[in-house]
């Protein structure tokens, strides 16, 4: 019982997560800064900013859907964060894990998305609205080669849980190399589903103002603020224990190091595209993911049909 | 989705200053818009003709921000036209000097909103550092980094002394090098050609029927400015390219300012190197001569228009302006139709609006229905002092 509460509260739950999320988002805000000739934040802006919204006046619009405005951000923490605990992070095996594990990390996040676009549909703000269906037609577009890179990646291990994907791929020490093209698609995916330039249409601050989240403020906000850093870290880890798994069955301090470092990579990467480009229109972007991300995909999952054919 | 009405504005993250589009939408596409100016209105024409002809330079290039020296200028020239004033060539070579560093950080800083209003933030960053060179450059030479305060009827207030000289031409030559940089960026950059090019078409054929200004029309092949067409200050005795291009979208825009920004470069050399020595100043009789004038300029935005009636006294009797922004205004509305929500930003900036500038009359709508009415300076003021001696305060 105490055990279970410490997984779900503090290691690897709730408070690790939150403080990562955090680290990770002045991570990125430092380096995006530093890229564009900038000072950039303090590294306790993150946290300065998450007190101050908790500080901050809720306010709830009269048109609004009170019950499904005031719990969406509370399901979308919840479901990122309970995704985490399927991952590995310090050794080839997760705290958890069964046989399947893969296809539930993927559908929990999709969760967050799913609650931006409700959360914006129960603002009846025209500018939530506007960002919610955004949301959505990003959503259908960025999840199929998502989904495509990382199950040809467990295609190829043979087995459908991130645990044992983990063990595979460190008996077998050069295979994740032929996932290269995959882990190249699931990071533009990823920008996708994080919401970020070059694909941040949903809450395109010039056209929509804050999109889905027009509408909310305070803790609300402050909730929304750190599902969306805490998927950051989820995410990261999830591409890094799937693309990146080397090294993970030396010993859990070597394991944990590592981790680190490919989670601050992935982030750095994301950065950089953060950077270098700007932002696309929903229809460019559709197109842009339909046209070359999911045919490429595919490439990666018939590579892996043949490849696994080979090895047997 | 239905058709739903979107307000941007008058506050709105993509507007840097008021004004109210309200655009009717079918799905993400624009069907319809709405434009209504005049949150901004300052009543500067009419504050003009209760101030003296040289109190209101001051006051005239408080018009903008950004194209200060333009208003100003544009005042002048028409005052020293009627007063007959014969203004020293050294005089007009500072003019020019200052209008064309001030055409550089105007269009920096459109650079820099345009990456800002497609998501590119970094462009944003970086043209804004860079504008920096200028402004600095302009609080050496004049004292102030924006209202520069350098006109005065029949000539200009400061000299531009042989350090001053050096600094400008160092400036120039870094951002000469920087602006070839940002050429590239604009010429390669996928994302940005993406979201710029094919947006917000404005046809040769409305360029002229809208009466669109300055780098909008250029963009659309209209090979028109005013510094070439009817030379004011030195702009006869300097050689420049007018830079057109037929693209006629905001990557066509996009590319008219860049490629001004150089020839801006150039001037600015070539009125350093052939600034005549003298006087700065003539004497100009405080009262001005009965007579109405008539001046042209261009600013960063396009053609500005002063107009200055005089009855002799120390007052002028009427000054009119008309600003770039309200002669593109009409042409915005052109370049929405069928657009994306997502590109009403770039189009709406890609004029490089100034609203404040533009403000000029209030006329009051009743939204429930819909008929307006005009107020003159009478019925306003008596509107003003009723509504406050109704609230209890008496003055």
């Amino acid at each position: 019982m105490v055990k279970s509460l410490v997984y779900i509260l503090i290691f690897p739950g709730l408070l690790f997560l939150s403080a990562s999320g955090m680290i990770l988002e002045y991570v990125d805000r430092k380096l995006y800064a530093k890229f564009q000739n900038r000072v950039g934040p303090p590294w306790f802006q993150p946290f300065a900013d998450f007190i101050k919204l908790l500080a901050k006046e809720d306010i709830v619009p009269e048109e609004a859907e009170k019950k499904m405005f005031k719990s969406l951000p509370f399901f979308a923490l919840a479901a990122t964060v309970t995704s985490f605990v399927y991952i590995p992070i310090w050794g080839t095996n997760a705290l958890f894990s069964f046989n399947g594990d893969v296809i539930v990390v993927l559908y929990l996040l999709s969760i967050p998305t799913l609650t931006f676009f409700l959360a914006g549909y129960s603002s009846h703000s025209l500018f939530s609205l506007v960002g919610a269906v955004r949301a959505l037609t990003q959503f259908f577009a960025y999840e199929v080669p998502l989904f495509l890179t990382i199950l040809s990646s467990a295609l190829l291990a043979g087995t459908w849980s991130i645990s044992e994907m983990s063990v595979f791929y460190n008996q077998h020490h050069w295979y994740w190399l032929f996932n290269l093209l995959g882990f190249g698609l699931a990071i533009i995916a990823l920008l996708g589903k994080l919401e970020k330039v070059p694909f941040d249409i949903p809450e395109a601050e010039t056209e929509v103002v804050g999109g889905t989240f027009t509408e909310y403020s305070g803790r609300l906000l402050a909730f929304f603020r750190l599902t969306i850093d805490i998927e950051v870290v989820v995410c990261a880890a999830l591409l890094a224990a799937v693309f990146l798994p080397f090294g993970m069955d030396l010993n859990p301090v070597i394991g944990f190091v590592l981790f680190i470092l490919k989670v601050l990579s992935i982030v750095a990467l994301l950065s950089l595209a953060r950077t270098v480009f700007a932002r696309l229109r929903i229809d460019q972007m559709v197109n842009f993911s339909w046209k070359y991300i999911a045919p490429l995909s595919f490439l990666q999952l018939i590579i892996n049909v043949i490849l696994q054919g080979v090895i047997k | 989705m239905d058709k739903v009405v979107i307000p941007i504005g008058p506050q709105h993250p993509a507007l840097k200053e008021p004004a109210s589009f309200s655009v009717t939408l079918e799905g993400e596409k624009i069907v319809d818009v709405n434009l209504r100016l005049g949150y901004n209105h300052r009543g500067i024409e009419k504050a003009c003709e209760d101030r003296t002809f040289m109190q209101d330079i001051y006051l005239l290039e408080r018009v903008c921000g950004i194209c200060s020296h333009s208003h100003s200028t544009c005042y002048v020239q028409a005052v020293e036209d009627l007063a007959g004033a014969e203004v020293p060539k050294r005089a007009l070579y500072i003019r020019t000097l200052i209008g064309e560093l001030e055409r550089v950080h105007s269009h920096l800083l459109w650079l820099g909103v345009a990456g800002h209003e497609v998501g590119f933030d970094t462009l944003f960053m970086y043209s804004w550092r860079d504008r920096e060179i200028v402004m600095d450059l302009f609080a050496k030479i004049t004292g102030n980094r924006v209202n520069y305060g350098i006109n005065t009827i029949g000539g200009v207030r400061r000299d531009i002394s042989k350090e001053d000289v050096q600094e400008i031409l160092k400036a120039v030559d870094t951002l000469e090098e920087r602006t070839k940089y940002y050429i590239q960026v604009a010429t390669q950059e996928v994302t940005l050609i993406n979201r710029l090019s094919n947006v917000g078409k404005l046809s040769r054929a409305d360029v002229e029927s809208l009466g669109a200004v300055g780098p909008v029309a250029r963009a659309s092949g209209v090979d028109r400015d005013t510094r070439r067409d009817d030379p004011y200050a030195a702009y006869s005795e300097v050689s420049f390219k007018v830079v057109t291009v037929e693209n006629a979208d905001v990557y066509g825009r996009t590319l008219v300012r860049v490629g001004e920004l150089m020839e801006s470069y150039n001037i600015i050399r070539q009125v350093i190197k052939n600034m005549p020595d003298g006087p700065i100043t003539v004497k100009v009789p405080r009262k001005i001569p009965e007579g109405e004038a008539f001046s042209r300029y261009e600013a960063p935005r396009g053609e500005d228009v002063h107009y200055v009636k005089s009855n002799g006294s120390d007052k002028p009797e009427r000054v009119k302006l008309r600003a770039p922004t309200l002669a593109n205004a009409k042409a915005v509305l052109k370049m929405l139709e069928n657009y994306n929500l997502a590109d009403l930003p770039i189009i709406v900036a890609a004029i490089d609006p100034c609203f404040s500038c533009t403000d000029r009359t209030i006329s009051i709508k009743k939204l429930d229905t819909g008929s307006s009415e005009i107020m003159d300076w009478g019925s306003l003021r008596k509107y003003s002092i009723e509504w406050y001696r109704k609230r209890g305060i008496r003055f």
